[in-house]
């Protein structure tokens, strides 16, 4: 019987995933050959998805993009011996895309079963908590600290620290709380391990459990993730059924439930005081801080909310040590972070590496440049609110001060590459719309000034009274800067502003101008 | 403005059901919309009375997200990304061909009440550019072209 991979992750299923297993039963039991159809995570090289893969003995073949076209002729030649067709990629992991990462929370996205726990703890799952379950609280602490961990979701905020004041904050009942909440464009990594690898989420939430003594997790997840829901409610099913979450993990008289909880559309709940106030059932409005959500979080309760990515990266933390974790990386930035490449380049997808990489060498060594064939112009790297970055700073390396040095946002990992076609005060005005639509209305810079900013820059792109005007969207710009409580309305003004300094002649301007 | 019926067995159940969840309020209009499809009006005093909160509380939450809707959907829902990344892909001339296709704009549903559309501001399939979500069906690398047979494919099929 031979394996063949399939995945089930919801962009493969978009690229036809479903009909190509569907040929592949069909052709399989045609030819009276029996194969076992495992339908895994992605390995994130979106170019070549669908990838199917064959396990032979000299392990797992790739074949992509394959449609259900081109079923029958993979069988005719010898797919299942991994033999070869114009669509074989050769050994999956000689493929220089993946080969050239460095993987260590995406380790098994792509490889195994996501919803198998057998296909997790064969490769390797539930170390870390078995790990965890031997150590006091304050060492499992100590050991998320040791690794340099920062806040995967954008503000970057050291995850250590965060837990250890959850620890030290007596209380009754305190929850851990997984902002499952992608809502920035260009971003998938978060959607990738809830589909792919939904157990190292699961895993990494209860290890946070054990640090800090809270029994109750949540994930608040975006309504958008439909697979990702179902994905995680049969890994926590399965946990769940075999002891690693409940009352009783694993016998150790721990205790630690999980629920998934859907979001309704609003991007401010991915702050994580709107996160809070959604999850208690209200209007998703951002809180003052303080009291920081540590030490009055959930229900008032002290709460560590982190990004899944950090959660995912905790399991391998507990697992190999700290200390291993923080030798990948540079400067303050420590370990892996997976990056997304996405928008007009030619080779999009996942690509996990040591911070320090530069952007360059990610959009043209693993994005190949553009879908289109012409000049990339533009990137927008960490989201909406990231700064869009001009060719000439395409030699920064991938490093969160490295980018805070040149007014630059790395955020969430998440880069959209633009070609020269791209009108740079059309997207200005996109961030400015998006704010409007977005704001939770509480800050009045955020609230009026992103409606007042699209109208500031239609008359700019009309030339009525340009520079009046262009002074007036620098002075909305420091007002939302420094007058909003979130990063909604903290940052619009990076898009909106390094549109304008790095690409002035999109605004009819011809000097360029100075950066704010 | 004449009342939409609407199943108020299912909105009980649903509310019976949640309430005592905690935080309550957004797992319950969930499950009102997924079982009919809407969050009526009229069923806002219910749930107001069930979780004590005031009706303008829960008129607040409703209105505050943009996935709740107080009016019935088309039988299927299409939701279109208009972030930056299919931006950067052409979706713009997509939403401009689905638009005429539909003849419609965004929160609006066909006159035959086959189709709703609606704006979303990212599926996660950003590498596959532009994308858009029919039901819980996510479809990458759209173009006017495989969007006509998309819905042609669907018509056939409602039929």
């Amino acid at each position: 019987m031979t394996t063949v991979y399939v995945p089930r992750d919801s962009s493969a299923l978009g690229l036809g995933a479903e009909r190509v297993a569907g040929a592949i039963q069909m052709e399989a039991a045609k030819r009276n050959l029996p194969i076992d159809l495992v339908r895994n995570g992605s390995h994130g090289l979106y170019w070549l998805e669908p990838l199917v893969e064959v396990a032979t003995p000299a392990g797992r073949v790739a074949y992509g993009p394959v449609q259900p076209g081109d079923v029958a002729g993979l069988f005719d030649a010898g797919f299942l011996e991994g033999k070869a067709h114009p669509l074989c990629m050769g050994p999956t992991e000689e493929i220089p895309y993946l080969k050239n990462q460095e993987r260590l929370t995406f380790a098994r996205v792509g490889i195994t079963d996501p919803v198998s726990l057998d296909d997790y703890l064969a490769h390797d799952g539930y170390r870390g908590l078995r790990n965890a379950l031997g150590l006091d609280p304050a060492a499992i602490v100590e050991e998320v600290t040791a690794s340099g961990l920062r806040g995967r979701g954008g503000a970057a905020f050291p995850t250590g620290i965060k837990w250890k004041t959850v620890l030290n904050t007596p209380a009754d009942q305190k929850y851990i709380v997984c902002n499952a909440d992608e809502g920035d464009s260009g971003t998938f990594s978060d959607r990738m391990i809830m589909e792919g690898d939904p157990f190292v989420l699961i895993e990494g939430m209860t290890i946070a459990g054990l640090a800090v003594g809270a029994t109750q997790g949540y994930i608040y997840l975006r309504v958008e993730y439909p697979h990702a829901e179902i994905a995680l409610n049969q890994a926590i099913e399965a946990a769940l059924e075999a002891g690693y979450l409940g009352d009783d993990i694993l016998g150790s008289g721990k205790r630690f439930h999980l629920e998934v909880r859907l979001g309704a559309g609003a991007y401010v709940c991915g702050e994580e005081t709107a996160l809070l106030e959604s999850l208690e059932g209200k209007r998703g409005m951002v809180r003052f801080k303080p009291p920081l959500p540590a030490i009055e979080g959930l229900f008032g309760q002290p709460t560590v909310i982190n990004n899944v990515i950090s959660l995912a990266s905790v399991p391998i933390i507990l697992d190999k040590g700290g200390k291993y974790y923080a030798d990948y990386g540079m400067g303050r930035s420590r370990g892996t972070l997976p990056l997304q490449l996405a928008g007009n380049v030619k080779r999009p997808g996942l690509i996990e590496k040591a911070f320090g990489m530069t952007l360059r060498e990610l959009l043209y060594d693993y994005g190949g440049g553009s879908a289109s064939g012409r000049p990339i112009r533009a990137v927008q790297v960490g989201g909406p609110l990231g700064s869009f970055m001009p060719e000439s700073q395409f030699d920064t390396p991938l490093d969160y001060e490295a980018f805070s040095a040149i007014w630059a946002v790395l955020g969430h990992g998440g880069v959209v590459v633009f070609d020269d076609t791209v009108d740079m005060a059309k997207m200005a005005r996109y961030a400015m719309e998006f704010c409007a639509i977005e704001s939770c209305g509480k800050c009045t810079p955020c609230r009026i000034g992103s409606t007042r900013g699209v109208e500031v820059i239609d008359r700019i792109i009309d030339d009525q009274d340009r520079a009046k005007n262009l002074a007036l969207l620098r002075d909305l710009g420091d007002t939302m800067l420094a007058g909003s409580l979130c990063a909604l309305g903290g940052m619009t003004p990076y898009p909106v502003l390094s549109a304008l300094n790095h690409f002035p002649e999109d605004f009819g301007e011809k000097s360029v101008a100075q950066v704010a | 403005m004449t009342q939409t019926e609407w199943d108020r067995d299912a909105v009980t159940e649903v509310i019976e059901q949640k309430k005592s969840m905690p935080g309550a309020l957004l797992p319950i209009l969930h499950g009102i919309q997924d079982r009919i499809g809407f969050i009526p009006e009229d069923a806002v005093p219910q749930i107001a009375k069930a979780l004590n909160l005031s009706r303008a509380e829960v008129h607040g939450v409703i209105s505050f997200y943009h996935y709740f809707r107080t009016t019935p959907p088309g039988k299927r829902t299409i939701h279109l990304c208009r972030a930056e990344s299919c931006q950067a892909m052409n979706s713009e001339a997509l939403e401009a061909h689905i638009k005429a296709r539909l003849g419609i704009d965004y929160h609006e549903t066909t006159a035959d009440g086959a189709f709703s559309l609606e704006p979303v501001y990212c599926l996660g399939n950003c590498a596959c550019s532009p994308s858009m979500m029919i039901g819980h069906e996510v479809h990458g690398r759209v173009t006017p072209q495989s969007f006509d047979a998309i819905i042609n494919e669907l018509r056939e099929f409602a039929a």
